[in-house]
């Protein structure tokens, strides 16, 4: 690239102040999460604590039973959701991929014509929840997900790069088509096999769509539909008993605090481990927009 | 004999692979292909005692009944006019963004930068809720600046003009990292030969910028906005759901087609109307995706979607 550049001074400033807005609402959430409940009431929130206080995780974890449920709840979700959509769209994809499989266009018509037209909000709610009897289990929490059109078309993207000298020969050498699939493909598409991982699995973990409509059973209750019941009742977390941990008993219920404190239980663990594998989703990204 | 068996093995392949493609195959059906017969119900006035297969054919009356009242227009106008601007804006500021990312020197800087921008996109849509609370609430940060700056009685969560632009605003903040990126690769895929020959010529930055690169980032751009425009009748249902924490002083700029939807089906029970709705909906998406997707191919071959 030439050596004229643009003014660095001006991209740094305008780059600093945009990732200022990404991390201050995190920050000030996470500073919420720390203060003093009384002291927030009095002065409203602020970006660092005024007054440093941990009641708020003290009573959101004193009797911990509904979050260490819906946490369960999450974490079976996304990890079986994620394990199983992964095989389904693997295999799909494995034989989209074949530009010598017979029926390969009206496959691939469809899978994708169900991006482009669906039957809507009411018929998919009524078929789950009366004629498949769906609505309260674990498995409407997983099921509508499994195989995600997009999904597809990227591993496909994948699959195709992985030269067809190598099926062929497997072929002559009388492999089945399973066997070549087990075995030569999938760790070949490890990488693509990686990234769309990383997508599924934040689609379950942060999905509240499938238990705002078909949970209403509390021990089916996951992480970001419990968030979003407490937006308005704090209660809903004390539901069993409205007590205060010892030693809190003579203080305000922290509620504006605790509800903080549990936003970032629920978005720690993404948060944690996202950054680290950022180069994967960037890589899904481009292998699906840009080609060349 | 030969043949024979070539045609055996031919039959293998297919039957196996067919095999392969089967879990998606059933998948699809069940919970994509099976609701899409459904669509009958919005022609149907359905009621509990009936059913929904014996309940009285009503014709267009839900659809008449829908298009009667004032919510039509509202949230019709709310679903396209918050695409648009979503589209026009987010694209242009997630390409300015890209180009000021090719700009910068350091790569520490570079991923430092890249990192925190995806940041955003990692948060649910209720997380993001409560960040917005924790600011613009009103015990938060940026409400009681603005009480100190004397407007003493402003309360967000009851200020309708000032909706579409926070939602336009959240809705960037959190897309832009990801949009960006894909504009980012736009990028370093053109070939630096222009631009060495662009330096040996005595170009400017700038002269670059928009001789170069804005114009070999264009397909890219249509192709990006008319998958956008194909989907400009749905809406991110978490933005408009949960953002404005259901404030119904706020419903005017904030209902959408999909949250209305929800909303008849979940809060009014009303099914027939509701999946009125839905059924205008995907039909007149359908015909906008058929359109783009036509656009597209005119484009660029490659990125059509069918």
């Amino acid at each position: 690239m030439s050596k004229k550049t643009l003014p660095q001074m001006i991209i740094h400033f305008v780059f600093i102040l945009f990732s200022l807005a990404c991390i201050i609402p995190l920050v000030s959430i996470i500073s919420i999460s720390l203060s003093n409940e009384t002291d927030i009431i009095k002065n409203g929130y602020s970006l660092f604590p005024r007054v440093f206080d941990i009641n708020a995780y003290a009573y959101v974890l004193y009797e911990p039973i509904q979050i260490i449920n819906a946490f369960k709840v999450s974490i079976i979700v996304s990890i079986l959701g994620t394990f199983i959509s992964l095989i389904v769209m693997a295999c799909i994809a494995y034989t989209l991929s074949r530009h010598d499989y017979r029926f390969k266009n009206p496959l691939s018509f469809y899978v994708f014509f169900t991006m482009m037209f669906n039957g809507g909000l009411v018929p998919t709610y009524i078929l789950l929840s009366n004629y498949l009897h769906l609505k309260n289990t674990i498995w409407v929490l997983i099921l509508p997900y499994v195989a995600v059109p997009w999904f597809i078309l990227l591993l496909r993207t994948f699959m195709q790069k992985i030269p067809y000298d190598i099926i062929e020969s497997c072929m002559m050498d009388g492999a089945s088509e399973f066997r070549i699939f087990f075995q030569i493909i999938l760790p070949l598409a490890k990488p693509g096999l990686a990234t769309v991982a990383l997508f599924t699995i934040l689609q379950y973990w942060n999905d509240w769509f499938l238990s705002l409509l078909y949970i209403e059973k509390e021990s089916l209750v996951p992480l970001q539909y419990m968030l979003y019941r407490m937006m308005s009742n704090i209660a809903f977390l004390t539901s069993s008993s409205n007590q205060l941990p010892p030693g809190l008993n003579n203080a305000v219920i922290p509620s504006e605090s605790a509800r903080m404190a549990m936003a970032i239980l629920a978005a720690g663990p993404m948060l944690a481990v996202f950054p680290f594998f950022q180069q994967y989703f960037v890589r899904g990204l481009t292998v699906g927009a840009v080609k060349g | 004999m030969i043949n024979k068996i070539l045609g055996s093995r031919e039959n293998k392949k297919t039957i196996q692979l067919s095999i392969l493609a089967l879990p998606a195959i059933l998948v699809f059906f069940v919970f994509s292909y099976i609701p899409m017969t459904g669509i009958f119900i919005a022609f149907k006035d359905i009621n509990y005692v009936d059913g929904i297969f014996h309940s009285p054919w009503i014709g267009f009356d839900n659809f008449k009944f829908f298009f009667t009242s004032n919510d039509a227009w509202l949230v019709v106008r709310n679903t396209l006019g918050y695409n648009i601007v979503f589209i026009v804006v987010g694209t242009a500021l997630a390409v300015l963004f890209a180009i000021l990312l090719n700009e910068v020197i350091s790569t520490r800087f570079l991923k430092v930068y890249q990192t925190i921008f995806f940041f955003p996109y990692f948060f649910s849509w209720i997380i993001v809720a409560y960040m917005a609370y924790s600011l613009i609430g009103p015990l938060g940060a940026i409400s009681s600046l603005i009480n100190k700056m004397g407007f003493t009685s402003f309360d967000f969560y009851t200020t309708t003009w000032i909706w579409p632009i926070l939602l336009t605003l959240i809705h960037i903040w959190k897309g832009i990292g990801y949009v960006s990126i894909i504009f980012y690769a736009g990028i370093m895929g053109i070939s630096q030969e222009y631009f060495e020959a662009a330096a040996i010529d005595g170009a400017t930055k700038l002269q670059m910028i928009r001789k170069i690169t804005i114009p070999l980032l264009i397909p890219l751009i249509t192709i990006m906005t008319l998958l956008s425009i194909g989907k400009i009748f749905y809406s991110d249902f978490g933005l408009f759901f949960f953002v404005p924490r259901e404030m119904g002083q706020l419903f005017p700029v904030t209902q959408v087609i999909d949250t209305y939807v929800y909303r008849m089906l979940k809060v009014s029970g009303d099914l027939g109307m509701s999946s009125a709705v839905g059924l205008f909906q995907s039909t007149l998406g359908f015909i906008v995706v058929l359109l783009s997707n036509y656009a597209v191919r005119k484009v660029n071959e490659e990125n059509k979607l069918f």
